[in-house]
């Protein structure tokens, strides 16, 4: 899939290996959820009300645009959570509910 | 910081709550831990500044008792409601310093949904905090200093800026020069930032009319109207757009602070003395948490606030510094005059929203919607207009539409925007995890 | 110079039940005034938990909720808009042996009101509902109560009452009523109305306007807690609520859960409230454990208001003990949402034929206002 971020600052963190709707992904050590999803992708949730996906929107825990579910069914927002190894999101699936 | 720096030296211990997990806001906002550095050369002339302030806490040692991600969800009589990571806590106080800062002011527009849509400020923080740019085909929108300021920090570091357009005419900038020389190095930064943009092809266009983003599932061009109304499209894969700050005054709101209408920034904001005093006696006010002010303001606004809340407990304060610091402010607030009127709200971009165009962006709200109710179901006040037609219902309560709403009100209500009122909050100011209650 | 007007029936407090009277009366051929000291449903009428519920009445609202019911499922169309009514069936969940007999118990006694409630253990629960937590000993299902949006009830009578030619006056705080040799005159800041008829139903309000016309009742600001949640996927399908009270909670199909449960914070003048940190917490926990699939949520928003409650939780509606020509109808005691329709029928008939199709005789306010009171029988279980 195409994706909306790209890397200015190589940190040559250490690799963090996470899941998107079960697909294997990685981002780096210090990167928060929405650069390691929006790096490899174009969204991060489906809006609720309308066919459409959103990808957050102010990237500082204000517009709570960037919630994502995770598969244990907790949500976090994407923009002030540091990704984590293991830490599976769901972006197109219900998840339990 | 500021203010926990001067009341630690005065010898009282503040406990400092911060949302994020390292201290600078987000103007001076730090990289997460995790990723292993500190402030970049991003920062510009600011890193100095950033320096500074991160160096404060480390300073201040055990005399502040700083505690990071710490979520201050509700302020009821003398005490907040905490969400920390054990769960909910409670904090009483018998003095409370707000010191909330801003996010963008925002407007909607045709396709600011779309993914790959970003505030300027959500823009730069991708920038500052992850060393990552929203998209290789940038396109800027603003109507304030941040326009030139991202536009010159994206293009230094190497991303393809194609456009870079201000909602405000040129001419209301040349009008304020006298008054925006009371900062001057403040502006001759601007000037600076202006000039760097321009040497490399990316001069802001100034006087912008209606913007539209083009895209089906992201951003893929930018459509806008010039200021004689030559419309112009470029391809892009990202925008960065917001018109200006707005306070985060919604703890404020919960303490009971009056609010009073600014009428030549269309805004409300919690009523605040020079000093740093509000309308109710142990909540005091500083920085961009109650009025926008920028950076430099809020570092004496924290200092000086904490001077009055010192005089307050009857404590001795040094009459040279607090003299020193209303001198600077009240230079600081003739160049901030001047600032907002070089930079005035872009009403022209209210007439242009659609009514097919989302307004609330949590709950899908049209303005069409929202239009209806103020003319034909007598939602003539925005928490009317909430009531009936969800807009500000959402997770954000308001932060990202309520202005907006506000301005489409009064349009079609045919009343003035003060009459129209504001969003009145209730606790948590932002979403907690019902499992809290458990913990 | 105060404005002066003639009508013939002032009613004071523009919540449902004052609005719909304002109707019922314009359709009578009435001319009317309303005064509300803000804007029109948004006092108890548009904060409640927006049950349509006649499922745990006292018996003596039963008859009234079983008139309004009906009126329920016609509304949109009489408002002209909609107010998402629907009738997802109001479940009352038992806890207990003790609870369960309870709820049978109960279930006898509507079924004498032609109120139909089914009465499942729990293997018909958990088939049906297998969302439920543990705990949960059976239930009591009234499949055509439901909900509404509480937010766009009241102002939608207000546009109605407005379109058949009803003055209401919005902002506008009744600041005296006093009977004049032919009527009632009724006062705010800048405005005088001269009328035959006077309704008090002004909520928390109404017990300083009964004082007015010396009947002074123990009316006392309740302050209902409530709580909702970000948007989840659907599946809460009923709405629910516990044996005894305490606890209330439902889904919207939008998505959000609404809870409630416990008081908030309302001050001395009963103007300001606030949901308590406590009560709300409290509320999330009693909800999680009836429905645990509500863990992942995010509460969004809490919010108070101020309701006004008699001691024995029912209302007072019906004639004035004092003075002629004057009705009451206030005193909801937290649960007037499913009534506002049909008690503005009821004060219309009042009104207009002297008397009302429903029994309104536990409702009279002479059980407070006269010196040896009536006993009531005791009343069947009450909650929320």
């Amino acid at each position: 899939m195409a994706a909306l971020f790209h890397r200015l600052v190589d940190r040559r963190g250490e690799p963090v290996p996470f899941t998107i709707d079960g697909e294997p992904a990685s981002a780096q050590r210090g990167d928060l959820l929405i650069t390691a999803l929006l790096l490899q992708r174009t969204t991060l949730r489906r809006f609720e009300f309308g066919p459409a996906h959103r990808a957050g929107f102010c990237l500082m825990a204000a517009c709570q645009d960037c919630w994502v579910l995770l598969a244990d069914g907790r949500r976090v927002r994407a923009c002030s959570t540091v990704v984590e190894p293991g830490m599976a999101v769901l972006v197109e699936g219900d998840g339990p509910g | 910081m500021r203010a926990a720096e001067a009341l630690a030296r005065a010898g009282l211990k503040p406990i400092l709550f911060d949302e994020a997990e390292r201290p600078g806001g987000q103007i001076y906002r730090q990289p997460p831990t995790a990723a292993g550095h500190t402030a970049s050369t991003i920062y510009g002339f600011e890193a100095r500044k950033a320096e500074a302030v991160h160096r404060v806490l480390h300073d201040c040692g055990d005399r502040v008792d700083y505690r990071p991600k710490t979520l201050v969800w509700n302020l009821f009589g003398r005490r907040l409601d905490l969400l920390t990571g054990d769960g909910h806590a409670t904090q009483s106080f018998d003095r409370l310093i707000l010191a909330t800062g801003a996010m963008d002011r925002t407007l909607p527009f045709a396709g600011w949904t779309l993914p790959g849509v970003f505030t300027l400020g959500g823009a730069q923080i991708a920038l500052k905090a992850q060393g990552v740019a929203i998209g290789r085909r940038v396109a800027f929108v603003g109507a304030g200093p941040l326009l030139p300021l991202v536009t010159h920090q994206y293009a230094k570091a190497g991303v393809e800026v194609v456009a870079a357009l201000d909602a405000t005419p040129f001419s209301a900038k040349v009008a304020q020069v006298r008054g925006l020389l009371a900062a001057p190095s403040t502006f001759a930064k601007g000037l600076w930032y202006t000039a760097r943009n321009r040497v490399r092809g990316v001069g802001i266009r100034n006087g912008v009319r209606a913007l539209r983003v083009e895209g089906g599932e992201r951003v893929e061009a930018l459509v806008w109207r010039d200021a004689s109304g030559t419309e112009h499209r470029v391809e892009c894969d990202a925008v960065g757009a917001s018109f200006g700050l707005r306070a985060e005054a919604q703890l404020a709101d919960l303490a009971g602070c009056r609010f009073a209408f600014a009428a030549e920034l269309r805004q409300w904001m919690p009523e605040r003395t020079p000093e740093g005093r509000s309308s109710i006696p142990e909540v005091y006010l500083a920085g961009d948490g109650a009025r926008i002010g920028g950076a430099d303001v809020a570092e004496l606004q924290g200092a000086r606030t904490a001077l009055a809340l010192l005089e307050d407990l009857g404590r001795g304060v040094d009459r040279g510094a607090v003299a020193r610091l209303d001198r600077a402010l009240a230079r600081q607030a003739r160049f901030r005059h001047a600032l907002d009127a070089a930079y005035p709200f872009p009403r022209h971009l209210v007439d242009a929203i659609g009514d097919a165009e989302i307004v609330c962006r949590c709950e899908g709200i049209t303005a069409g919607t929202l239009r209806q109710a103020a003319r034909d179901r007598e939602a003539g006040e925005v928490n009317r207009a909430k009531a009936l037609t969800r807009v500000g219902m959402g997770r954000c309560q308001g932060r990202v539409c309520g202005e907006a709403a506000a301005e489409l009100v009064a349009q079609a209500s045919g009343r003035e925007l003060e009459r129209v009122g504001r969003l009145r909050g209730q606790p948590p100011v932002k979403p907690i995890p019902i499992v809290v209650a458990a913990q | 110079m105060s404005e002066q007007i003639k009508v013939d029936v002032t009613i004071v407090g523009g919540g449902i039940a004052g609005c719909a009277a304002a109707v019922a009366l314009r359709e009578a051929g009435m001319t009317v005034a309303l005064l509300d000291k803000g804007l029109c449903g948004a006092g108890a009428s548009g904060v409640n938990f927006g049950g349509v519920r006649q499922q745990g009445r006292d018996v003596a609202e039963l008859p009234l909720a079983r008139r309004a019911r009906p009126l329920w499922e016609r509304l949109n169309d009489r408002l002209g808009e909609d107010v998402e009514f629907h009738a997802s069936g109001h479940l009352k969940i038992a806890r207990s042996d003790t609870e369960m007999a309870e709820l049978e118990r109960y279930a006898a006694v509507a079924a004498e009101f032609g109120l139909h409630l089914q009465l499942l253990g729990t293997n018909a629960l958990r088939a049906e509902l297998p969302w439920l937590g543990e705990g949960v000993v059976g239930g009591s299902l009234c499949a055509e109560d439901g909900h509404a949006n509480p937010r766009l009830v009241g102002p939608a009578f207000a546009r109605l009452a407005r379109r058949l030619g009803a003055d209401l006056r919005e902002h506008t705080e009744a600041t005296s009523a006093a009977p004049t040799g032919t009527g009632f005159e009724t006062r705010s800041a800048e405005l005088a109305i001269d009328s035959r008829f006077l309704v008090n139903c002004a909520g928390v309000g109404a017990g300083r306007v009964a004082a007015w016309f010396g009947e002074d009742v123990p009316l006392t600001p309740q302050v209902p807690n409530m709580i909702v949640t970000e948007p989840l996927p659907f599946f809460i399908t009923r709405s629910i609520g516990v044996c005894g009270g305490g606890v209330y909670l439902r889904q919207i199909a939008r998505g959000n859960a609404i809870l409630g449960g416990g008081a908030g914070w309302g001050d001395a003048t009963a103007t300001r409230s606030r949901p308590l940190t406590e009560v709300s917490l409290a509320a999330m926990t009693k909800s999680l454990a009836i429905v645990p699939g509500l863990a992942g949520a995010h509460v969004i928003r809490t919010w108070a208001g101020i309701d006004g409650q008699m001691p024995d939780h029912i209302p007072v509606i019906g004639w004035s003990s004092t003075t002629p020509n004057l009705v009451h109808a206030f005193g909801f005691s937290g649960h007037g949402f499913q009534l506002g329709p049909v008690v503005g029928e009821i004060i219309a008939e009042l009104i207009v034929q002297g008397r009302s199709a429903s029994p309104l005789a536990p409702f009279a306010i002479e059980r407070f206002t006269t010196a040896s009171p009536v006993a009531r029988p005791i009343s069947v279980a009450i909650e929320e």
